[in-house]
């Protein structure tokens, strides 16, 4: 019997029919919209004469530029306004179901897909936005794609695209304390680069990925666009079964039977090739931070920024511009830098797991004087979670500031932005020259890290706070 | 939505050798909102062409007259990061039709053959030979073949072939783009949406 990997089975299953010489025609089961990369796709539709051909399928919130505060009123920044006027008015006419701000279920799109029981292993899932591969955690094929992309998706529920390589990455053994899933993915990609996966699909797999809640796993998933693939994904077991019961549009009663019995199928066949194999062990990961302006620039807390050795022309080039934007030198420890503001949220680490390790390891403490420190919950869900958990008042009481749902600071397209020249260490996905705002330096790290740098005001191993 | 036609391209280029170029560098995220396809070329690569102020930066190549033409060169790892169509949308309003690197981002790359500017990955050695051709003389001319798939050095003939699929190849070909062919197999997906 042929041998598959999980990939292949969900890939394959969904050829509409392959182009000779050419790329597949696939059927995308589940799409995501959002304000920033639809409006040009629905403008194109109706250039064309044409509709919508399965609204059932797409799904729509506003999260990229909204503001964070006072959602209730009309948003002031007028060009943003008009976009998510747009989304409405393009929901409205094509009977898309929105998510619109205020609403209950309001939030980034990748928080409130998982949340709301619409992500399910085997699917397809495509959006206008690189961190669609975080609905991969559930074992579904999920990936980012263009403007033009949406519009086919719209018009004909399908894309265009050839099949990519597949990549396997498994970490076996048990994490030590004080380290996350973002360090997780943080080591791997320092290890393989920024283009390290570009041209493969993922698989993660490996006893330390399989003790992963869901939420850590989205977090892994989340971030394999910052290596370069084209997305990841993870095996479904009990704890997506478990994590998927009873939410809104999970399937119930026989059906849900029915489902788990098919759920149960989508893993990878003993046997099955992968175009690469990469093996890493938990003990090695500690906690992770960047120093550059791409993911693939990381190190351990207490590492040094790697020297230039061995570098030559455009790359070491590359290099120390990077380094001169984040006004950091080869050769230095990061570690006791001072910072100026935390950045919790996103779609990378804006879930209730990652607000209740921040909370936990605040509480009773006070945010250092130099820091400035924002907490963007993922969704509505997850804000009315922190409030009844009572975390809300734990980081308030800290120092923090609470915002409403958003993409916020990971992007600063709405007033969340860091001035030029402040160091912010975030819990986002991307440390982009001016990602968080022109001039910003951007620092990535774990949740449990941005809260000892929250409290110490400097760059700062969790594991060294507290005793924690 | 028909594109331009792209056959054969002859034309000076512009350097860029910078590695891991991302889209949030191609343009940032704060000009993303438009709801129209217009106008993106003005920011392209906002930050590193313009300071604060709004005055162009002396030292950034867009900002240098002695380069000009049609075709990017560009470093290892072009067009990572977000998904963002605009960043090709900026390229293309700008004047590019199309972008010359050893390595491309492949959301990125399905983006530019989305909207007909041609992506050509050659090696990391004719890169080099092309800045360099570049840097001696910035009016060299590179000729891009698609029907051959070649791209030429025409001062001194090197050339390198690349690849790109026979699909794909025609659609720039004749301007064609992925909606037209999926409206025409509609039958068929709805067959296949009915299975689901």
């Amino acid at each position: 019997m042929e041998k598959n990997t999980l990939f292949d089975k969900i890939w394959d299953a969904h050829v509409v029919k392959s182009v000779p010489a050419g790329p597949d025609v696939f059927f995308i089961d589940k799409h995501f919209i959002h304000e920033v990369t639809s409006p040009v796709a629905f403008l194109n539709l109706e250039k064309r004469g044409i509709g919508v051909k399965y609204p059932h399928r797409t799904i729509a919130t506003p999260d990229h530029n909204v503001p964070t505060v006072d959602q209730d009123q009309t948003i002031k920044d007028k060009l943003s306004r008009m976009q998510v006027e747009k989304l409405r008015e393009n929901c409205a006419k094509y009977g898309i179901e929105l998510h619109d701000l205020g609403s209950a279920h309001h939030g980034i799109v990748h928080v409130i897909g998982p949340e709301l029981g619409i992500t399910q292993p085997g699917m397809t899932i495509v959006c206008g936005d690189s961190h669609t591969s975080t609905h991969g955690a559930f074992g579904a094929i999920a990936f980012g794609i263009g403007t033009s992309e949406v519009e086919m998706v719209l018009a004909t529920q399908c894309i265009m695209q050839s099949k990519a390589k597949k990549m396997r990455i498994s970490v076996e053994g048990t994490l030590g304390k004080g380290v996350t899933s973002k360090d997780i993915i943080l080591y791997i990609i320092s290890k393989i680069s920024a283009a390290g996966a570009t041209g493969y699909f993922v698989e993660y797999a490996g006893s330390a990925i399989q003790s992963l809640s869901m939420e850590a796993r989205m977090t892994i998933c989340n971030m394999s666009i910052e290596m370069g693939a084209r997305g990841g994904l993870i095996a479904p077991d009990e704890t997506t079964f478990a994590y998927l019961k009873g939410k809104q549009y999970a399937p119930k009663g026989a059906d849900w039977e029915k489902s788990v019995a098919y759920w149960k199928t989508l893993k990878t066949d003993d046997g099955a090739i992968f175009d690469k194999e990469l093996v890493f062990e938990a003990a090695d990961i500690e906690p992770m931070i960047t120093y550059g302006t791409n993911p693939g620039m990381g190190i351990k807390v207490s590492g040094t920024i790697p020297s230039t050795q061995g570098m030559e022309g455009s790359n070491k080039t590359s290099y120390l511009k990077s380094l001169d934007y984040m006004g950091f030198a080869p050769g230095e420890a990061v570690k006791g830098k001072l910072v100026d503001y935390v950045f919790v949220g996103s779609c990378t680490n804006g879930r209730i797991e990652d607000i209740r390790a921040v909370a936990e390891f605040v509480k009773g403490h006070q945010k250092a004087e130099n820091i400035t420190a924002w907490i963007v919950p993922g969704s509505r869900e997850v804000e009315k979670m922190a409030h009844e958990e009572g975390l809300v008042k734990i980081l308030e009481d800290a120092g923090f500031e609470l915002r409403q749902p958003g993409c916020s600071a990971c992007l600063a397209m709405n007033d969340d932005k860091i001035p030029a020249g402040k160091y912010a260490v975030s819990t986002s996905n991307r440390n982009f020259e001016g990602r968080q705002g022109p001039g910003a330096r951007t620092m990535l790290a774990s949740p449990l890290t941005v809260a000892a740098v929250a409290i110490t005001g400097r760059i700062t191993d969790p594991r060294e706070v507290f005793g924690k | 939505m028909a594109y331009d036609k792209f056959t054969i391209l002859k034309s000076t280029a512009v350097p860029l050798p910078t590695e891991n170029v991302d889209t949030d560098q191609i343009i940032p995220a704060r000009f993303l909102k438009a709801t129209e396809r217009e106008g993106f070329g003005d920011n392209l690569f906002r930050d590193w062409r313009y300071d604060v102020e709004g005055n162009p930066k002396k030292d950034f190549v867009l900002n240098n007259p002695t380069y000009s033409g049609k075709i990017l060169v560009a470093g290892k790892n072009f067009g990572s990061g977000s998904s963002r169509e605009h960043a090709v949308w900026a390229l293309y309003d700008y004047g590019f039709r199309c972008v010359v690197s050893s390595f491309f981002a492949d959301i990125f790359k399905n983006n530019c053959l989305n909207i007909g500017v041609l992506p050509v990955t050659i090696s990391a050695a004719f890169a080099e030979t092309l800045f360099a051709a570049i840097a001696a003389n910035p009016n060299t001319e590179l000729e891009v073949n698609l029907l051959q798939q070649t791209i030429t050095l025409l001062a001194t003939g090197a050339s390198e072939s690349f690849d790109i699929n026979e699909y794909k190849k025609d659609n720039m070909q004749h301007g064609f783009d992925d909606i037209d062919y999926l409206i025409n197999m509609s039958a068929e997906i709805e067959g296949f949406e009915a299975s689901r």
